[in-house]
């Protein structure tokens, strides 16, 4: 979740008072508010909205939605004066194939305005530039810079340069090993013959994309008057997109923008600010939000969302990243005429209600079972290899059939593939609740075979104090109440975590359901209840298919 | 309550002890009546309810004499032994002495410390040398007259025996503080009336048995004794459904009151039905390990041709979209994943729909994961409810309304509706309500109407699906008063017994 922070004054100042009607106002723009303390504003943005990820964009997108300031925002863009050429090189193909520059003149920048700018490069890092693997973003001090500048890949140890936050010059591959950065993002050049790199006429290297720049020549300061900014990837029009949101945000800040020449196969400039162009119907809008505006009132809100709109084609302005559809004005539309204004309607169309018949199976069992003073339980479908496997007694060897999740933040790592742990387990932590207890559960649990996993209905109840002729009673009598008839014999194998000579294999139709039985004491010991159990776990799904015959 | 009808109240217990009420302390009371302590305590709390006493409750810090105390009673206490040694001796090597006074490690320490502070002996190269005449060591020692004074209240001790207590005290079980309580009784005016009252029980029927009805004339004509009805009983519970599934029975029947039908499916899905059906690309967040459990495990796609419909849809676009670019890979939608919504579901259900079905309702209620850890409001398992309504004249507004009415009957009177942003849905839709405790507004969850790069793969064109999927353990928390997420999954019984049904 991104969230911009904005100075509450420098807000009150440009944009207007924080009164709760405001306050109302940027909520309803689709920019919660997330804290607002007598300083400082926060706000969250969408992920669609990587051009409001800085005060100067969310303000320019803001004014419009407030009808101060409507329609598509214009942009001076200056061609590019002599010199101003970034000359790419062949090498940087498949390492870091694209870019796309411009510079911007005639800043003032104070310690603020850093600030906003160091922050939008690492949101747009983190967001849109999906932690600088798809882009990732340099903004350089121009008169430390040696014009024109070459974009090329060179082999790891022939990049020399003294990184960021650092004194002493360092090879690529040191940068990656020692350096805070590289060590951060050494994943994204990994593998890789050659190292992209932006190199001034002087043959001084400005940085090494995506992890850092030099401390010479890749430092603003508030002495800085005009920048060189790039941005490098796969997708050139991400990049290019990412280019317009950062410049027109140092246009906003006072500055002046210059296109530079990309000199690669074809010849090509950036940054490219023309405004795409989309159409949109009246009517697609009018059916899809249930209104019935006129063209007036379109044009109206398209232009409070930063569009221009003219019979039926909309102009999108060139940072916007999100729009793909009709669908994504169409929405604006609604931003712009209120979400708060839209009246709820039901419409009348007959649709017969149905629950899942499982569901209401399972219902009426645990109904049966509240009726035989029975607490039902609900415990994680995951669960911890000790609960499901050690303290059930069974051995290491023996547990090689579970489904264990990836990289769990938890040691809870393993489904479930038994829901009579997690009652023993209840059992364990209730030690201290008043006796009898009595509980069940009716849940899903999830069994390897032959590789592949199944997903089954289970119900288990377990008692304590428990005896086998009391569990076997609410056996029979829950069966009894759904009209099944089940025998019980002796299972031709021991379940490792009953005493053998107690255990009821549990048969429906002379196919095997479950079993019942009284819980061996060492493993009542494992999970340190003193206090005899007694269990049994069924497979609902056999039941489902029973009750269906009936 | 007239006397009469008070005095036909009186329980047997209660009865028998009436006369002693006078008595010094319960003991008495206890000895008098031929009823056991808990017997008593009980029929004075029930005479009390009935204002015919009045309890007082003092609580007394009582010192007592513990374990070595009542030996050295009997037997002296080490220092006292040791000088009757010393006192036949009077200059004593310190291994003679301790081996004459058979005193343990502990003890001898104890009472050559004892007998040095009181200036009665030195010690001098390792031996004891013996001051105090024969009339000193004849006068019995403050600690001895202590212990012969014991037991003893606290708050009544004289500054001599506290200069006492402070030397036991430190000496291992010499004495034992033990706290008491002191009940008092003070018979009330209306007690004293009954007391001296004329009216006496005369067999009054007690528990009605089946031998009592046996026979007609063990109670035809009798009088049974009168129950304090307003008295309070032991709390009992009964068996009852887990409060979060009764939440969601509630929420169920809500949903076919409204005319949708249900959908369940695997927890287990594949990436393509979790993600990629739902125009999730490929590189967003939420597909990296950090976010959503995969189970390194692989499944097969579905058909072939709503396979390709999906790659078109994120790789080029799909009904005049532009699509995310980059290229879809087949891979990364066979990864199996625990679902991260129930949305998954809606998805497959659509794949599933033909035209002559609509217009149709559906709904889902249940378990999604993520990988999370876990704290009072985190949990990497949550419940979501989820419902979709397919329908060709589905709008904006009508999205609204079945929301605005689902969380009408859900409990919350005031919602509202913000801008949000999910990947398969356009317009978004954020829902709040209003807490009227807090008087702040809390998030309830996302809905919107599926985006066309969504629909057209599985329906096979652009209809408008108005699609909803909140969370549902903010709603649970709320009803139940509940703080911590955790709660839900605790099953602590003590607290399920007395967890409130649901009954809205």
């Amino acid at each position: 979740m991104a969230v911009i922070t904005i100075n509450r004054k420098q807000f009150e100042k440009e944009i207007g008072k924080l009164d709760e009607k405001m306050q109302d106002r940027i909520g309803m723009f689709g920019t919660p508010i997330e804290e607002l303390t007598k300083n400082e504003l926060q706000i969250e943005i969408f992920p669609n909205r990587p051009d409001m990820l800085s005060y100067h964009g969310f303000k320019r997108a803001f004014l419009a939605f407030l009808n101060k300031k409507k329609g598509l925002k214009d942009y001076k863009v200056n061609k590019p004066e002599k010199d101003y050429q970034v000359i790419i090189d062949s090498s940087v193909k498949g390492v870091r194939s694209h870019t796309a520059c411009a510079i911007v003149k005639g800043l003032k920048l104070d310690d603020d305005k850093i600030k906003e700018l160091i922050e939008i490069q690492e949101k747009l890092h983190v967001t849109i530039g999906r932690k600088r693997k798809k882009l990732a973003i340099g903004i350089y001090p121009l008169e430390k810079i040696k014009l024109p500048i070459t974009y090329k890949a060179l082999e790891p140890d022939k990049i020399k340069f003294i990184p960021l936050e650092s004194n002493r010059e360092m090879s690529g591959l040191q940068v990656l090993q020692q350096h805070p950065a590289g060590k951060d993002y050494a994943h994204l050049l990994a593998g890789k013959a050659k190292f992209p790199i932006f190199i001034d006429a002087d043959n001084n290297i400005l940085s090494m994309p995506p992890i850092i720049n030099s401390q010479l020549t890749g430092k603003i300061t508030t002495k800085t008057k005009d920048v060189f900014v790039e941005c490098s990837g796969e997708d050139f029009e991400l990049l290019s997109k990412c280019l317009n949101i950062l410049i027109t945000t140092l246009a906003d800040m006072g500055g002046k923008i210059y296109q530079m020449q990309l000199k690669r196969g074809k010849k090509d400039t950036t940054p490219d600010l023309t405004p795409e162009k989309a159409k949109i119907s009246l009517e697609n809008t009018n059916k899809l939000l249930g209104l019935n505006l006129n063209e007036k009132e379109l044009k109206q809100f398209l232009e409070r969302m930063g569009y221009n709109y003219n019979k039926g084609e909309v102009e999108i302005p060139s940072w916007r990243v999100d729009i793909l559809h009709e669908v994504d004005l169409i929405e604006d539309v609604a931003i712009a005429y209120g979400y708060e204004n839209f009246e709820p309607e039901i419409p009348s169309i007959s649709t017969i209600g149905g629950e899942e018949p499982k569901e209401t199976i399972k219902k009426r069992i645990s109904k049966i079972l509240a009726g035989l003073n029975m607490l039902e339980v609900s415990n994680y479908h995951l669960t911890k290899k000790e609960d499901q496997f050690t303290k059930m007694g069974i051995s290491k060897k023996n547990e090689d059939n579970f489904i264990e999740i990836e990289d769990s933040k938890t040691d809870y790592t393993i489904l479930r593939e038994n829901l009579s742990h997690y009652l023993l387990k209840n059992f364990s932590e209730n030690v201290d609740s008043e006796y009898p207890q009595k509980i069940f559960e009716i849940g899903r649990v999830f069994q390897l075979k032959s590789n592949k996993i199944i997903e089954k209905e289970k119900l288990a109840v377990a008692i304590a104090p428990g005896s086998f002729t009391e569990t076997k009673q609410a056996l029979e009598y829950f069966f009894r109440m759904i009209n099944l008839k089940i025998k019980l014999k002796e299972p031709e194998e021991v379940l490792e975590h009953f005493i053998d000579g107690r255990i009821g294999e549990i048969m429906i139709n002379n196919k095997s359901i479950g079993y019942l039985g009284e819980v061996h004491p060492k493993i009542l010991k494992n999970w340190k209840i003193k206090m005899p159990v007694t269990l049994f776990e069924i497979e609902l799904d056999d039941v489902f298919e029973a009750l269906a015959q009936n | 309550m007239p006397n009469q009808k008070l005095i036909e109240s009186l329980s047997q217990h209660e009865q028998k002890i009436l006369p002693y009420l006078k008595e010094k302390n319960i003991n008495e009371i206890c000895k008098k009546s031929n009823l056991d302590k808990v017997a008593v305590l009980r029929a004075l709390e029930y005479l009390q309810n009935k204002n015919i006493i009045k309890l007082s409750y003092e609580k007394k810090k009582i010192i007592t004499i513990g374990i070595n105390g009542a030996l050295y009673k009997k037997k002296g206490l080490p220092e006292r032994r040791l000088l009757n040694v010393l006192n036949e001796k009077r200059i004593l090597e310190l291994k003679e002495a301790q081996e004459q006074s058979k005193l343990s490690d502990d003890e001898f320490k104890a009472s050559i410390g004892a007998l040095k502070k009181k200036a009665l002996i030195e010690l001098n190269k390792g031996k004891i040398i013996f001051n105090a005449n024969k009339e000193e060591i004849a006068k019995k020692t403050l600690e001895e007259i202590f212990i012969e004074s014991l037991p003893i209240e606290y708050d009544s001790i004289s500054p001599e025996q506290l200069h006492a207590l402070k030397s036991l005290q430190n000496r291992k079980d010499i004495l034992e503080i033990k706290e008491k309580q002191k009940i008092g009784i003070e018979v009330t005016e209306l007690g004293k009336k009954i007391s001296s009252s004329k009216i006496k029980q005369q067999n009054l029927i007690e528990q009605v048995t089946q031998e009592t009805l046996k026979k007609e004339s063990l109670w035809k004509g009798k009088k049974f004794r009168r129950y304090d009805v307003t008295s309070a009983v032991p709390e009992i519970s009964g068996g009852k459904r887990h409060f979060v599934n009764q939440a969601i029975d509630h929420a169920r029947k809500t949903w076919t009151d409204m005319g949708f039908q249900e959908m369940s499916g695997d927890m287990i899905q594949s990436s393509f039905w979790n993600f990629d059906a739902l125009f999730t690309a490929q590189d967003h967040p939420v597909r990296e390990m950090q976010d959503t459990f995969f189970l390194d495990k692989k499944d097969e796609l579905p058909e072939k041709k709503l396979v390709e419909a999906v790659k078109q849809s994120h790789e080029k676009g799909t009904g005049g979209s532009k699509g995310w670019g980059g290229s879809w890979k087949e891979d990364e939608a066979k990864e199996l994943v625990l679902r991260t919504h129930t949305t998954c579901l809606s998805a497959r259900t659509l794949a599933k729909l033909k035209d002559k079905d609509l217009p149709v309702k559906f709904f889902a209620i249940g378990k999604c994961f993520r990988n999370e850890t876990v704290d009072w409001s985190h949990g990497f398992e949550f419940n979501q409810t989820e419902g979709i309504v397919v329908d060709p004249n589905a709008n904006f507004r009508h999205l609204l309304g079945y929301l605005k009415q689902f969380f009408n009957k859900m409990g919350f009177e005031k919602i509202r509706f913000r801008p949000a942003y999910f990947p398969y849905t356009e317009p978004s839709v954020e829902i709040d309500f209003f807490h009227p405790e807090k008087e702040v507004w809390l998030e309830l969850g996302g809905a919107g109407i599926f985006r066309p790069e969504v629909t057209i793969p599985l329906l096979g064109k652009h209809i408008p699906v108005l699609a909803w999927g909140p969370g549902f353990d903010r709603i649970l928390m709320d009803y139940f008063g509940i703080k911590d997420l955790r709660e839900l999954y605790k099953n602590d019984l003590t607290k399920l017994r007395k967890m409130k049904f649901w009954v809205k």
